[in-house]
């Protein structure tokens, strides 16, 4: 496993609910990114993230992690989940609510 | 390097036989782009398998020449 790895493997198995986006959370720098950190304010749960743009390692690491090309990437209970029109879909079908055990809003469902 | 609507939706149509791909350009300029992509291929496929597939078929252009591509995939209903 190489550090890049390691070190993604460690961020994604201890944190219950983790974003690794472009940007920070007050400053998205992609509207992908923007839209990924929409959806989990409203969801209302805690989450970690981590902005690829402050580490050239993590940022092409995360591809190869979850052998998926683009960023943002959501990671719940270790587990890739997707991106950030898969985190829309599933927000909407209520899905996501269910994966992170928030409650479900009668406006996302 | 902006891509044409008609070459992505090429590279889906050669990796994915069956698909009918809808793609729209959303800013006018060649590199903001929404794909639906229907195929019998994704029948009980799980989503990340099927944007997977998407992606593999963009070869690695994804994250890279293409940079914005939203995307919608599903098994076509009602069969």
């Amino acid at each position: 496993m190489s550090d890049a790895n390691s070190r993604i493997d460690e961020i994604v198995k201890n944190n219950q609910v983790v974003l690794f986006m472009k940007g920070t959370p007050l400053f998205p720098q992609c509207g992908f990114s923007s839209r990924a950190i929409t959806i989990l304010e409203h969801l209302g749960t805690p989450f970690e993230s981590v902005d690829v743009l402050q580490d050239p390692e993590i940022r092409q690491g995360i591809k190869e992690y979850s052998d998926w090309p683009t960023i943002p990437q959501l990671y719940v209970n270790g587990e890739f989940v997707g991106g950030s029109d898969i985190m829309l879909e599933m927000f909407q079908s209520g899905e996501l609510q269910q994966l992170v055990g928030a409650p479900a809003s009668e406006t996302g469902a | 390097m902006p891509m044409a609507a008609s070459e992505i939706e090429r590279l889906i149509r050669e990796a994915i036989p069956d698909a009918d791909v809808t793609i729209r350009d959303l800013a006018g300029d060649g590199d903001h782009y929404a794909a639906r992509v229907v195929s019998r291929a994704f029948a009980g496929m799980p989503r990340v398998r099927q944007h997977q597939l998407v992606y593999r078929a963009l070869g690695g252009r994804m994250g890279g020449e293409l940079h914005a591509l939203q995307l919608e995939t599903a098994a076509p209903s009602g069969e």
